[in-house]
Formats: structure tokens, C-alpha cells, sequence
């Protein structure tokens, strides 16, 4: 029997809490190597990783690529610039196409929710899903709770507050499954135009004032807020937003004593997070980044390691 | 020539009854219905016999919500392939939304589409023409034109009129014509990048939600409308409690508005998306299941009128894409018999409203003859077998597109046997 029983990474809904715990702890032998003077491992030798990004991405992207490479797969990138998506390809037939290849796994970012799980569908190879539309980000999801974890020492019972765009972010809403799953007691906060309709149903707490939402939290995760692909109708604008709904020292204070601050990437300096933050002791934001590599490792190994695919 | 439908049960719309009997055609019209003599086959030869015991006898079914497709997307459905669809879901009159390309906003379109439908020799097509030109929701189309060749309602389906000015005038100046004015009920500003009903379904499977209101809102402003001209409004179909609550209102106000739904928004509810098919996605989209409750109620008790399939044949270019990329829509003609059935095995409505529903109603609101079985009237009729259980499989559908999300599912309820004018036009 294998020890991960899933073709593919699609959404936080998908896996057990056992899931989630052994790509955590997997995740942790595998962070060791980073730090080697010689950063790869031949675990992944002659496994192909297809990253395959229709949108724009820095973080995500070079964050499997490395993973890959340290674990001593071949990559290779695609992005819809330069893939047969200008030329009018469908999804299904980019995803077909591939697979004559042969390919182990592929990594899809795409604006459409639902795009992974067509893919899935779709190819005999492995998919994880690097981000769907406003659905889910769940390697995101799963690099925050290893850091949680790693600073906490635990997750359930932990007190944490998502602060932003709840609606439109796909980090939020797999970060949401992923702690409610693991016990921790979330709460979400943001303007009422950025909270969605039915959020309450995972049994978490919503306040829209953030300093209130703030109080007595031992994690606080802030999300970008993405001006540049909402209408002024959802928020008057960045300023209005910097004013009322930024995250500031002061607010920060509110929490408790040894709170921690995350944040997905990339950062808008001075709206959502003031920069006095961003660069204080809680911060762990670049301590996700580099847990990102380790988780990613950690979930390639997962579904493409071994032999018995 | 003369047709002996024998011993069947006949749904009679008018009534609201349903009693065995047989019928007897000679030529294109019903003769006689009753008990007739058995002594006829020996004293004339050319009786054709057609047994239909155990089996319902329906007036031919009337749809006034289908696209064609015809002109200009023939690879989706031509007015032949769905006519032929048509009668085999039991259909012998469909009414076909303006929508094609080009669009039918002129006598042009509107004869052609009649004698596309002359030629295909199948179900009776009635074509709604646009309620303006090219759609755009500016000026008029030219309704007494259009009437005298053939027209028999307007309708931006589609491409909702949001210029309430535009909407007046285009009751006022139908109702003087004796045209039916269907209303595609939304608000644009509020369902727009929207894929799927906003609620908590949208956001556990993070799609882009279209809120109720943006129908209720449209619903609301054409009643009123219809209030202020005292002319009649057709509102197409419904998907939420609120519109029904507020047509139920508007009934009682006295002001002349009727109603249709589509099957799917009573057989199937918003949780039906998880998983992304985009056979799941329709425009209204599928509702909560409050919704789905209400729309039952609505139809039992007599607020909507009509039950007509939104039948939007889309091919797998469209359909076989990102689902927030898929066109809206599916099709309907060949399931609308089975889904009604499930409705009056559930009790919600008596048989003969069910089909009251799909023919005599919908004929009253076109102002089109059909939807009873009466000696004089021509034989338009379906045999139907209500027991017959099947699982519907996409190659046993006729229409051009596949877009079902019933495929696979298992049904209850089939035509057996179409008639149009005496002649059998579809037989399994």
C-alpha cells in the first residue's frame, strides 16, 4: 500500500487529516536538504515535472521548480505565453498533448476554477493544482500550516484571523479547510463586499473590523489585495482600503504577545501590511517561502515517488 | 384515411381528467372519442389500428422556449435536427428564440425559419422574433411586420432589455399587434463574471457567483410595467422563490402576467455544480434547493403557468472548457416529458396540470391552437409509456448537442409515439 492514496493534488477537501500530518512531517526531513552545501537528493530521478502556469507567478512557480530540481527531476516550464494557448488550444487538448510525453506530474496554475480537476480528469498523470481561479491554493494552504506548526508547535486549538479579500482568495479558502481540519479556531475579517456568502458555514467566525478581529489571535495571516483585477464597485480603492482595513503596529499590539504574521506573497507595502510590520520579529513571511520548497518536496515525493506508479 | 387509437388513457387538459377511451382520426382531424364500435374494422379496410393500452394518450406537447440554433450555428442544432428531437420528447409545436445568427429581428429571418420548418416536416415551428433590432436593446423591431409573417411573440432572450423605457413601449406596441412579450428577466450589473447561483455552494467550490436578485429585480420592473400599460407580460424561465412570490403578488394584483419554468430548475439544484460540469451551468443558473421548493409550489399552485425546456443545444467547444469559459445552457427536449413525470409521481402536481402545463398553457400564452384532444380539433397527440424506465444515454439523444446533465441518469416516463395532423411524425 502506498502511503499518500491520491493521483493527484487538487483541493484541501480532498485529504484526511492523516494526509495532511505525513506531508507536514514529510515535509520536515525534507527541509533539512535545503540547508545542505549540496541541495539535491536523487529521489526523483528520471520523473518529469511539468509546471504548466496560465497565469502569472514568481513565488509558486520557482518555489516547485527548485523543489523538483532538488529532489533531481527534469522540469520544465510552460506558460501560457509561450504554449499553444495563444494559437487557440483548448486546455483538455494542451493537457493531452502532454501527456504523449509522458510526464509523472503536472503543476496547473489557471484563472479558471475547476481547471485542475478537468485536467485530472482528463490525463493519466498526476495534477496538483498551483492555484485555480477563486477556488483553491492548497500547496499555499499546507506550506502555512508546516509554518504554523513549525512556530507553534501545533495547530488545533490555535486562535487565527484571515485578514482581506475572503471572496477572491483562493489562499484564503484553502487555508480555511485546511485549519478548521486540523482544529484550529479561525476567524475571518475584511470589508463585507470581501466576505462571501455562506463562509460561516465552516464554522468559523467573521468580524470586519480588523483590530477587533485581531485581539487575543496567536496567528495572524494577511491576504494581497488585488485592486488591479476588482472593480471600484467591491472597494473604493487602495487608500480607503490602507486606512480602515490595513494592518498596523498598533493593531498588532492587540494580539497576542508572541502572534505571528503571515502573508502568501507578494506584498503590498503599506496597504494591507504597514512595512513596520512586514520587517518585525513576529513576521514569518519569509520563513513561508522557504517552507514552500520543503512542502513541495515533500508532495511531489508523495505522488510521483517510489516505484509503484 | 382513418387512425383507431385503442384503448388509452386520455389526458384531458381541459377537464383536468383522464379516462380511458379510444380515438378516432380521419384524416388530420379527431372524429370521435369514446367507446368506439368494434364492428368498424370489418366495415371499412383501411382503419389503422394503433393498440395503446396501458398507455397515455397527451396532446401533442407544446414548447415555447427552445433555440434552434438555425440560422448560423447549424453545427449546434439545425431547425430540422430539432425539430426531430421534438417529437421524439412528445413535442408537435415549439416556439424558437430569436438568438441565431443572424438574429431574427426582421420578416426575413422569420420566414425563412418557417419554411425551414415547413420543409424538415416535424414538430409545428413557431418563431419568436427579437424585441429589438440586432438585440441591442435600442429600438424596436418592426412587430407588425413580423406578426404578418409569421411571428407569433418577441423576446431579447438572451440579451435582457435593461432600457425600461425600450420595455414599455415593446408591451404597449406587442399587445397591440397580439404579440407575446417574453421577458428574460436579469440584471446585467449584477450577474456579470458570474457562472453559477451566489451562495454557499459558489463559495465552497470558489465560483463567481449570480445573486437571486438579479432576477427578481428584472421580474419586478416588468410587472410593474405590465401594471402601469395593462398589457401582458411572459416571464421566461424561473428559477427563485422571490420571483415566484412576486408573480404570485402580481396574480393577484390583477395584472396580466404568466410564467414559465424549465425542468431542470424543479428537477436539480446549485449543489448539482460540485465538480464542475459544465452541464451544470445554465443562465438563470441552478438555484438553492429552497429555490427548487418554491418553483414546485408555484407550479401546483397555478402561479407558474407554463413549463417550457430553455432547450440550448451547445457543442463540446463550447461545453468541454474551463467551466467559467462554458457556454450556458443545455438542452431539454428530449428530457422535459420524464422530468414533468418525476413531478406527478412526487405528488406536487396532478397529471393532467403536468401536462396542462406542457401544451394547453403555453398555447393560450403564444395564442396558438393545440394542447387538447377534442373531435374537430386536428390530431396533434403523443403516446406516452409513464412506466417505462430507462437511463438516458448520449447516443440515444437526437438533438445535434449533448449537453445534458441527465446523461447517465435514470428516467421514468417516454414517448412511445408522436402524431401531428393524423400523421405518425416519430414512432420508437
Amino acid at each position: 500500500m502506498r502511503l499518500f492514496e491520491h493521483k493527484d493534488l487538487l483541493s484541501i477537501d480532498q485529504l484526511s487529516i492523516a494526509d495532511i500530518e505525513l506531508i507536514l512531517d514529510m515535509a520536515e526531513s525534507f527541509k533539512e536538504i535545503s540547508n545542505r552545501d549540496i541541495k539535491k537528493v536523487p529521489t526523483l530521478r528520471g520523473k518529469t515535472v511539468v509546471n504548466l502556469f496560465y497565469e502569472p507567478s514568481t513565488r509558486t512557480r520557482s518555489s516547485f521548480e527548485i523543489a523538483a530540481k532538488r529532489l533531481s527531476a527534469d522540469t520544465f516550464n510552460l506558460s501560457s505565453s509561450n504554449s499553444s494557448t495563444i494559437k487557440g488550444e483548448t486546455l483538455i487538448d494542451t493537457g493531452m498533448n502532454l501527456q504523449a510525453m509522458n510526464p509523472d506530474v503536472i503543476i496547473l496554475r489557471h484563472s479558471s476554477t475547476g481547471a485542475p480537476h478537468m485536467m485530472a480528469k482528463a490525463v493519466s498523470s498526476g495534477v496538483i493544482n498551483a492555484g485555480d481561479g477563486i477556488n483553491e491554493h492548497p500547496t499555499q494552504a499546507l506550506l502555512d500550516l508546516f509554518t504554523i506548526r513549525e512556530k507553534k508547535g501545533r495547530i488545533e486549538g490555535l486562535k487565527i484571523v484571515i485578514i482581506g479579500d475572503i471572496s477572491h482568495s483562493r489562499v484564503a479558502k484553502s487555508n480555511i479547510k485546511g485549519l478548521k481540519k486540523l482544529g484550529a479556531d479561525v476567524t475571518v475579517s475584511g470589508p463585507p463586499t470581501m466576505v462571501p456568502i455562506g463562509i460561516e458555514n465552516y464554522g468559523i467566525n467573521v468580524i470586519h473590523n480588523p483590530s477587533e478581529a485581531i485581539r487575543k489571535k496567536d496567528v495572524i495571516m494577511l491576504l494581497r489585495i488585488q485592486f488591479e483585477r476588482q472593480s471600484n464597485i467591491l472597494f473604493p480603492g487602495i487608500r480607503e482600503y490602507a486606512k480602515y482595513f490595513g494592518v498596523t503596529r498598533k493593531m498588532i499590539e492587540l494580539a497576542n504577545d508572541d502572534a505571528i504574521i503571515m502573508h502568501p506573497g507578494p506584498i503590498n507595502r503599506g496597504v494591507e501590511l504597514a512595512s513596520e510590520v512586514i520587517d518585525s520579529p513576529g513576521s514569518v513571511i519569509l520563513e513561508q517561502v522557504k517552507n514552500g520548497v520543503a512542502i513541495r518536496m515533500a508532495i511531489l515525493y508523495l505522488l510521483i515517488g517510489g516505484s509503484s506508479k | 384515411m382513418i387512425t383507431w387509437i385503442r384503448s388509452g388513457s386520455i389526458v384531458d387538459t381541459l377537464k383536468g381528467l383522464i379516462r380511458k377511451a379510444d380515438i378516432l382520426i380521419k384524416d388530420d382531424i379527431i372524429s370521435a372519442i369514446g367507446i368506439i364500435p368494434s364492428e368498424l374494422k370489418q366495415k371499412n379496410q383501411r382503419v389503422k389500428i394503433i393498440d395503446a393500452e396501458g398507455m397515455l394518450i397527451i396532446p401533442g406537447l407544446i414548447d415555447m422556449h427552445v433555440h434552434l440554433r438555425e440560422p448560423g450555428h447549424e453545427y449546434k442544432e439545425t431547425i430540422l435536427s430539432g425539430s426531430i428531437a421534438a417529437v421524439s420528447g412528445g413535442f408537435t409545436s415549439i416556439a424558437c428564440m430569436p438568438n441565431t445568427d443572424p438574429v431574427n429581428d426582421n420578416r426575413a429571418v422569420t420566414e425563412f425559419i418557417i419554411r425551414r420548418g415547413k420543409s424538415a416536416g416535424f414538430a409545428k415551428i413557431y418563431p419568436i422574433a427579437c424585441i429589438s433590432k440586432k438585440q441591442e436593446g435600442k429600438t424596436l423591431t418592426e412587430f407588425g411586420d413580423i406578426k404578418d409573417a409569421g411571428a407569433v411573440g418577441v423576446s431579447d432572450d438572451g440579451m435582457p432589455v435593461i432600457n425600461s423605457e425600450l420595455m414599455r413601449r415593446a408591451t404597449e406596441y406587442a399587445s397591440y399587434h397580439g404579440l407575446t412579450i417574453i421577458s428574460h428577466s436579469e440584471d446585467t450589473s449584477l450577474s456579470r463574471g458570474g457562472v453559477m447561483n451566489e451562495g454557499d455552494i459558489s463559495t465552497a467550490i470558489g465560483l463567481t457567483g449570480i445573486p437571486s436578485i438579479n432576477e427578481e429585480i428584472m421580474v419586478s420592473r416588468d410587472i410593474l410595467i405590465a401594471k402601469f400599460t395593462k398589457c401582458p407580460v411572459h416571464i421566461a424561465h424561473v428559477s427563485t422563490a422571490g420571483s415566484v412570490e412576486i408573480i404570485k403578488r402580481g396574480k393577484e394584483a390583477g395584472i396580466l402576467v404568466t410564467a414559465e419554468t424549465a425542468p431542470h430548475y424543479f428537477t436539480l439544484d446549485h449543489r448539482a455544480v460540485t465538480g464542475y460540469d459544465s452541464n451544470t451551468k445554465m443562465n438563470p443558473p441552478l438555484r438553492t434547493p429552497e429555490d427548487v421548493l418554491a418553483i414546485k409550489n408555484g407550479l401546483a399552485d397555478g402561479i407558474i403557468d407554463a413549463i417550457a425546456t430553455d432547450h440550448a443545444p451547445h457543442s463540446t467547444l463550447e461545453k468541454d472548457v474551463e467551466f467559467d469559459k462554458a457556454a450556458f445552457g443545455i438542452i431539454g427536449l428530449e428530457t422535459a416529458l420524464p422530468l414533468t413525470l418525476a413531478l406527478v409521481r412526487a405528488g406536487v402536481i396532478s397529471l393532467p396540470e403536468a401536462i396542462k402545463k406542457l401544451s394547453l398553457n403555453p398555447a393560450r400564452i403564444l395564442g396558438i391552437p393545440g394542447g387538447q384532444l377534442e373531435p374537430g380539433l386536428p390530431a396533434d397527440l403523443a403516446i406516452i409509456n409513464p412506466d417505462y424506465e430507462y437511463i438516458l444515454k448520449k447516443e440515444d439523444i437526437l438533438s445535434k448537442s449533448k449537453n445534458s446533465p441527465f446523461i447517465g441518469k435514470a428516467l421514468k416516463g417516454r414517448n412511445e409515439l408522436t402524431m401531428i395532423g393524423g400523421k405518425i411524425v416519430w414512432e420508437r
